[in-house]
């Protein structure tokens, strides 16, 4: 792993303002979002603003990298250290994630045994909401939200399941096309799965103005709701940030800036792909099915 | 190869100079100066807070507080040491120390690894204004939960807990960034022949600890974000009413803030590894084992969380496993204790400040670490749970563990970094009243936890007054010994005797090999290993 191909020195960028840049954006984002919960009415603007300035962040930034990297000046360890990067990155995301999977199977498995008089503190039960019955979904003692129908795993979740998981098989099909120079293959893979993640997208909301109209399942109903509606909401959020990703990628795809030996930006967002992937399956099996 | 083969390159760089040369910074040195010099603002702020609290203790009653600002101040005192005082320096010390030891150019990634500081100005003022913001009108109330932010408190709070929970969101991504560069930089740019089992201890530990951060903060990121959903968007995660268990964030909370200890820990685990080997003029004793007990000690500190609720009615079967692992820890952790004393064992060892502070760094965090075996015990605990004795536990652990190791560290690498020698009277001047401060501090509050004084209250029953009274004395001797540590600090950074490249006879490695200070650019050409083993 120690460096053995350091022919050319290790490239250190110059001074640059993107990192003062981005801590102000963020910076301005947040207080903006912490004074637009309280009611303040100005914090739905300065969120506004700091998003602009993030997103021109984001956009200086990747085409300084960008124009290095398309005028030679990353060797073999630099390149290293992006995919690295991004493996770890991807790491903490997994982990992010676990800690909404955690609070599941932490509610359904321990807490509400506990809510349905389990253990020695039964009596509690007896005396406060002896009529709760502590069965999965839930909305609790409180029935918090009144009652919902809980979203079946068999309708659109499953389209989205094939949806993702084709998605997953187009991005494979775009990198071989991309390893064999073959651009019309790369162009084609990519398209179809920025298709399939964008209409993945669709029938999200569609089945979130579904729960919310027909079902009353809001993200107040109780536990079911909140974990429901924060485990597929990050994880929706993750798979449009994915089909943004995607769909830079394929506008530097039809400019022609990857060859079949230096596309580590391609593989980073596939990865990305594959991971939201995974997620998916996570959430189509202890979310929705079981 | 001789460093002055190297220093030749130099010439075709141009230096960047003035503000742009810090806010736009793409050097290791520069971002580990800032990074320090952000820890170091930190810590006086959060040890103002505390000789605050000390101040009020001083005797029963209430005389200049009112509850909640007591409590607010507490809360801070605890988010402005953690994680704006420790952990920044130990970014610090990384950023600057880990590219010299492993012979580097720089970090992996150097633009990020300025995000990463710069990330951490910017959640130090949304720290300030959670505490400012109570005192404007319609800015609700104060922030009374304690670092821990339990709820159902932490739901009722006013927006002062937003501005805190965005403020934990900023320092998980800075952490977050921070540990993928410095994994990066470890894994990705050691010089040739520099095998894993041959990087410097220091190096290890921080591998390590950016581990640990990247699988625990992001848990942390998830655990506030429910709270956030939980006070403004309706949904029930810590609401029982609604299925929910207000246990579930302290779980959350501690899968995080168990192993956070350890990540304040090993960066001083890891100064210490190459003070005490330099002043005792042998290599480290155990090396290996140094390296295996420390990742023991992650893995298992990992899986120990709920030793912090041994109150909260878990099942016996859960609360039994939690004792057993976290008692399991004390023997990785104790053979780190042993393998330090062995290598003083007949060693020539003299007493410079970073020694004298790393001899009393392992007297003291042991005495705190068998004050943790007595509080991981469940039947014991019950008695010692949120008492003073808790409090008097973890400040010997993380003083000693964290802040004098990072005291320790700044001493030794100082005249690297400025170039010239500290003041050494000073500094051990320095170092006997922080530590006498210290103990007269912390250890009677051992005392009055036995007695059943609980923390985190602003009053106490008069039976307490003396321990209290002799406490707070000694924190006003602790707090404003670090004016002189400030002092010592700015004297050494403005003149003093020319440190030489090795600056410690005993000294070994890499970092010792290039001049003090260094030049703005080192090991551009990566240096040969042969000569360099712990």
């Amino acid at each position: 792993m120690s460096s053995t191909d350091q022919q050319v020195s290790y490239f250190i960028p110059d001074p640059s303002p993107w990192p003062i840049i981005g801590m102000v954006s963020l910076l301005t984002t947040l207080i903006g979002a912490a004074l637009a919960m309280n009611g303040v009415v100005v914090g739905k603007f300065v969120v506004f603003g700091g998003l602009l300035l993030f997103a021109y962040l984001l956009y200086g930034w990747f085409r300084d990298v960008i124009s290095e990297n398309l005028s030679d000046k990353y060797n073999k360890q630099v390149d290293r250290s992006f995919r690295m990067g991004m493996f770890w990155f991807i790491a903490s995301e997994v982990f992010f994630f676990l800690a909404f999977f955690g609070a599941l199977f932490y509610i359904r498995n321990i807490a509400l045994p506990w809510l349905g008089g389990e253990g020695y503190l039964s009596s509690t039960k007896e005396l406060l909401y002896n009529q709760f019955d502590p069965a999965w979904p839930s909305h609790g003692p409180g029935e918090l939200g009144g009652s919902f129908t809980p979203m079946g795993a068999w309708g659109i979740p499953a389209i989205n399941t094939l949806l993702l998981l084709s998605s997953g098989a187009t991005i494979t099909w775009a990198h071989w096309g991309l390893k064999l120079n073959n651009q019309k293959t790369l162009v084609r893979g990519l398209i179809a799965t920025i298709t399939l993640g964008l209409l993945f997208v669709v029938f999200q909301a569609y089945e979130y103005i579904h729960a919310y109209e027909e079902l009353n399942l809001t993200l107040r109903s109780g536990i079911y709701g909140s974990t429901f509606y924060m485990l597929t909401g990050f994880h929706g959020f993750h798979v449009s940030m994915g089909a943004i990703m995607l769909m830079s990628i394929l506008g530097r795809s039809l400019k022609g800036h990857f060859s079949a030996h230096n596309h580590f930006a391609f593989e980073a967002v596939a990865w990305y792909w594959h991971f939201v992937d995974v997620v998916w399956l996570g959430l189509f099996i202890f979310v929705y099915w079981f | 190869m001789s460093y002055t083969t190297t220093m030749n390159d130099d010439a075709h760089h141009h230096n960047p100079t003035g503000w742009r040369r810090w806010l736009f910074s793409t050097n290791h040195k520069d971002i580990g100066t800032l990074y320090l010099l952000f820890a170091l603002t930190m810590l006086f702020m959060g040890g103002a807070s505390a000789m605050l609290i000390r101040a009020e203790l001083f005797q029963p009653g209430i005389q200049l507080l009112d509850p909640d600002l007591y409590n607010n101040l507490v809360t801070n005192h605890a988010l402005l040491m953690i994680f704006g005082a420790v952990m920044p320096a130990a970014a610090g010390l990384a950023n600057w120390m880990i590219p010299l030891m492993i012979g580097a150019p720089d970090m992996a990634l150097p633009r990020m690894n300025n995000l990463s500081f710069w990330i951490l100005p910017a959640a130090g003022t949304m720290l300030i204004l959670s505490f400012v913001v109570p005192f404007f009108p319609g800015g609700g109330s104060q922030i009374n939960t304690g670092w821990t932010l339990y709820p159902p408190l932490s739901v009722q709070v006013g927006m002062s807990m937003d501005f805190l929970i965005f403020a934990i969101h900023l320092l998980g991504i800075s952490s977050v960034l921070a540990s993928i560069n410095i994994i990066v930089t470890l894994l990705n740019m050691r010089a040739p022949g520099m095998t894993m089992m041959k990087m410097p201890m220091f190096c290890w530990t921080w591998l390590v600890t950016a581990f640990l951060l990247i699988l625990v903060v992001p848990v942390l990121a998830g655990g506030v974000t429910m709270l956030l959903f939980d006070r403004h968007f309706g949904t029930s995660f810590f609401d029982a009413a609604g299925g929910g268990d207000p246990v579930l964030f302290q779980h959350l909370f501690w899968f995080f803030g168990h192993p956070e200890v350890y990540v304040l820990l090993l960066p001083s685990i890891g100064v210490l590894s190459h003070i005490i080997p330099t002043f005792s003029r042998k290599p480290l004793f155990g090396y290996k084992s140094m390296v295996g007990a420390m990742i023991a000690v992650a893995t298992i500190g990992m899986v120990v969380w709920a030793h912090h609720q041994y109150t909260i009615g878990m099942s016996l079967g859960a609360v039994s496993y939690f004792m057993i692992g976290t008692i399991i820890i004390s023997i990785p952790v104790g053979l780190m204790i042993f393998n330090f004393i062995a290598t003083m064992w007949r060693g020539a060892m003299t007493f410079e400040t970073p020694m004298l502070f790393a001899v009393a760094i392992i007297m003291m965090f042991t005495f705190g670490g068998l004050s943790g075996v007595m509080l991981a015990v469940v039947p014991a605990d019950m008695q010692y749970h949120d008492s003073m004795f808790v409090v008097a536990h973890f400040h010997y652990v993380l003083m000693p563990g964290a802040v004098f190791g990072l005291f320790a560290g700044v001493f030794y690498w100082l005249p690297k970094w400025t170039g010239h020698m500290y003041d050494e009277r000073l500094a051990k001047i320095f170092f006997w009243i922080n530590v006498t401060g210290f103990n007269i501090t912390f250890f009677p509050q051992h005392f009055l936890g036995l007695a059943g004084m609980p923390r985190r209250i602003i009053d106490y029953n008069v039976m307490f007054t003396e321990f209290n009274a002799i406490s707070s004395i000694g924190a006003m001797i602790f707090g404003f010994s670090h004016l002189l540590l400030l002092y010592i600090i700015i004297k050494t950074i403005r003149g003093g005797e020319k440190a030489t490249a090795q600056v410690w006879e005993g000294a070994k490695g890499l970092e010792w090999q290039v001049p003090s200070p260094p030049p703005f650019h080192t090991w551009e050409t990566p240096p040969s290993i042969k000569q360099v083993q712990s």
